[in-house]
């Protein structure tokens, strides 16, 4: 673990980062378990991204914000929503595609949303709430609150234009953004080196004059240290921060699998990052601060309880009705249905004013 | 009343809006020039900040992408494309974030942005700057499209779209800016989904929208001198379309054409058309005729460009409206 910290930290807080791995790491081991049934008898058949082995960035990044600071994920962002705070029988119940899912069934894993702890909305295109989270800054920034946006991506993302785009307009005006890159070398199937030239993304930061820390992405208490000064950065207005987190995907793209068809690449690179576990890495450091075995059994106790009745709670639950197809195209139907897009619904909330 | 251009109708609705409304704000290039927007942004930034007017990097991808992240969170962002062509830069913000938040949500989150691209053509301006892309987000469920043809209609469309809680387009042609129209000087509404008859006949329905409504009235003018009555739509939002009144129209005169400035293939007119077609069939006493640019890009040359864009001038709404006319009654 990164020096420094063991001294600045509560066994409460240590505690509450374990425990949130652990959450993180249980709920998609059992996710996987389901997604590894036999097709015809699958219940989870949306694709579903895992995070195992990147819990330690969800977890130190999320451990610095506040209920009201915004979190703004991709397809793999089970974690994100997780560390947030969202509630595990939403999540769970969503991936089984019921009505009482975070997104009452209409989006799936790639789809979370957790407006009470500041998920908006994790959507699966590539980069694509990169902007969205400089505009949550933004927002902040024109009604002078001190709400931080933090947008979560992998390394495949800092190809897309998006990235550049919103770096430098959070850049330029000075808002409270933090870049999260999850660096786990690949996109998809392709590592890294064949996307790019060299292996320094962190440089783009001082290519926009902002901060960039690069950082062991599986050290939960390096991220949780450099996440405080990037939150405290912006709330100050001092700007967006740049962070690449170099971590490693344990399974495949998507889906359970370990991906070892990939080739002998792959299982040499397992061989070196499954020891690197940021779980057993963070319990390693907590044993040597006094934390009793015993402890650590509870923890995984009462998570592994909690992750049953979440997948019983999705199974009891009820898929939304086929009635409901043409409901909530538009927040406020209009009235006159067209073919042209008119079909209306019951209509929702409506914009969230002035935060949440 | 008193009359005001098309171009001062949108800029008193920005400042009606930022004025009373402290979520309003404005993004997009050139907001501070008056080389990019015309008039219809003039000295708002002095009037209400440039916090509040800001002009943006030349990213119309982060800027409508974060137009959506501050309407997410609450705001009612206008972001400005001063130039259509450019908006195609910003797709995914558009197609794939705004117009499906709803849907993907439950309804739980609303997206309340306008998105403001201008049709901005003519003048050899060529192929890159001048496209009416409507037609491309009017394939898209999820978002609204307003297109207005007169300034009554510019400023409330624009009034409306902002106050909506849903995703709107909203759409404004140059080549409109200086027709002036009888326009309250309070803050008003025109409510989205609601079409008007402009011109009241019996022998023949024009369906139109922004400039081709616009034309389609000057052509009703011409085809009456010619003894032809023709009656003017204009679909004013289009997307979702006032669907029975332009059914009401047609089950009225029996004959329709319908006129649109984008490209003929795929474009608004198209869709209209099959609607009228399927839904107003009994009705019909000659084929649905569309009005609308060739397949072309826009050329540039003086001769060319004049060619291509009469496609959707008044004589050519006449030429067609006396064609379907000439289609004898079917016994």
């Amino acid at each position: 673990m990164s020096d420094s910290v063991s001294e600045t930290h509560t066994p409460e807080t240590l505690r509450h980062l374990y425990t949130t791995m652990v959450r993180i790491r249980v709920f998609e081991e059992k996710l996987a378990e389901l997604l590894e049934v036999d097709p015809k008898d699958r219940e989870v058949r949306c694709p579903c991204h895992l995070y195992i082995g990147q819990e330690a960035i969800a977890t130190g990044v999320c451990a610095a914000l506040e209920a009201a600071d915004t979190v703004w994920g991709g397809h793999r962002s089970h974690g994100h929503y997780i560390a947030k705070g969202g509630s595990l029988d939403g999540m769970m119940a969503e991936i089984f595609g019921k009505e009482t899912g975070c997104s009452r069934g209409r989006g799936g894993s790639m789809h979370l949303f957790a407006p009470e702890v500041g998920i908006l909305g994790t959507v699966p295109l590539v980069a694509a709430t990169i902007p969205i989270s400089v505009g949550a800054a933004l927002a902040s920034k024109i009604r002078g609150e001190k709400h931080v946006a933090v947008a979560f991506f992998g390394d495949g993302a800092v190809e897309e234009g998006h990235f550049h785009e919103s770096v430098n307009m959070a850049a330029v005006y000075d808002l409270p953004v933090i870049f999260v890159v999850e660096n786990n070398f690949y996109s998809s199937h392709l590592p890294l080196l064949d996307r790019r030239r060299e292996d320094n993304i962190v440089k783009t930061a001082d290519a926009h004059g902002i901060p960039g820390v690069s950082m062991d992405g599986n050290d939960v208490l390096e991220v949780l240290r450099h996440s405080t000064e990037a939150v405290e950065r912006g709330r100050s207005g001092g700007g967006p921060t740049l962070f690449e987190c170099r971590t490693y995907r344990w399974r495949g793209h998507v889906g359970p699998s370990w991906d070892m068809d990939v080739g002998v690449k792959r299982k040499n690179e397992l061989d070196e990052w499954l020891p690197k576990d940021p779980i057993a890495r963070l319990r390693t450091h907590m044993t040597e601060a006094g934390e009793s075995e015993s402890s650590f059994d509870e923890i995984q106790k009462s998570v592994e309880a909690e992750v049953d009745e979440s997948i019983a709670f999705a199974r009891r639950s009820e898929f939304p009705s086929a009635a409901e197809l043409y409901e909530h195209l538009y927040t406020v139907p209009v009235g006159g249905a067209t073919p042209g897009g008119g079909a209306g619904g019951s209509g929702g909330r409506g914009a969230r004013e002035g935060g949440f | 009343m008193r009359a005001i251009s098309y171009v001062d109708a949108i800029r008193e609705a920005h400042a009606q809006l930022l004025a009373t409304d402290d979520r309003v704000f404005v993004f997009g290039q050139g907001l501070w020039s008056p080389w990019y927007v015309g008039a219809s942004m003039k000295d708002l930034d002095k009037e209400f900040g440039r916090e509040r007017i800001i002009d943006s990097p030349v990213s119309e991808n982060a800027t409508t992408g974060a137009a959506i992240g501050a309407a997410l969170c609450g705001m009612r962002p206008i972001v400005v494309h001063p130039r259509m062509d450019f908006m195609v830069l910003a797709m995914d913000p558009i197609v794939n974030q705004a117009a499906n938040w709803s849907y993907m949500f439950a309804g739980e989150q609303s997206c309340p942005v306008v998105i403001r691209p201008i049709i901005n053509r003519g003048g050899e301006q060529a192929a890159q700057h001048s496209q009416a892309l409507q037609s491309w987000f009017f394939h898209v469920p999820g978002v609204k499209i307003v297109m207005p043809s007169t300034a009554y209609d510019a400023k409330g469309l624009l009034v409306s779209a902002t106050r909506d809680d849903d995703p709107v387009v909203y759409i404004d042609d140059r080549w409109l800016y200086e027709e002036t129209d009888p326009t309250p000087e309070e803050i008003y509404e025109v409510p989205i989904g609601e079409g008007a008859i402009r011109r009241e006949g019996i022998d023949v329905t024009i369906v139109g929208y922004s400039y081709t409504a616009a034309q389609s009235v000057k052509a009703a003018a011409m085809l009456s001198e010619r003894g032809i009555d023709a009656e003017v739509v204009d679909l004013r939002t289009v997307k979702p379309w006032d669907k029975e009144l332009v059914l009401e129209s047609v089950r009225k005169t029996g004959r329709c054409v319908v006129t649109d400035s984008g490209w003929m293939t795929g474009g608004v007119a198209a869709e209209i058309a099959a609607v009228v077609g399927t839904e107003a069939f009994e009705s019909l006493v000659a084929p649905i005729q569309r009005v609308a640019l060739p397949d072309l890009p826009a050329p540039m040359a003086a001769p060319l460009e004049k060619a291509y864009y009469d496609h959707i001038g008044v004589e050519e709404i006449a030429s067609v409206v006396e064609k379907t006319i000439a289609v004898k009654e079917r016994i």
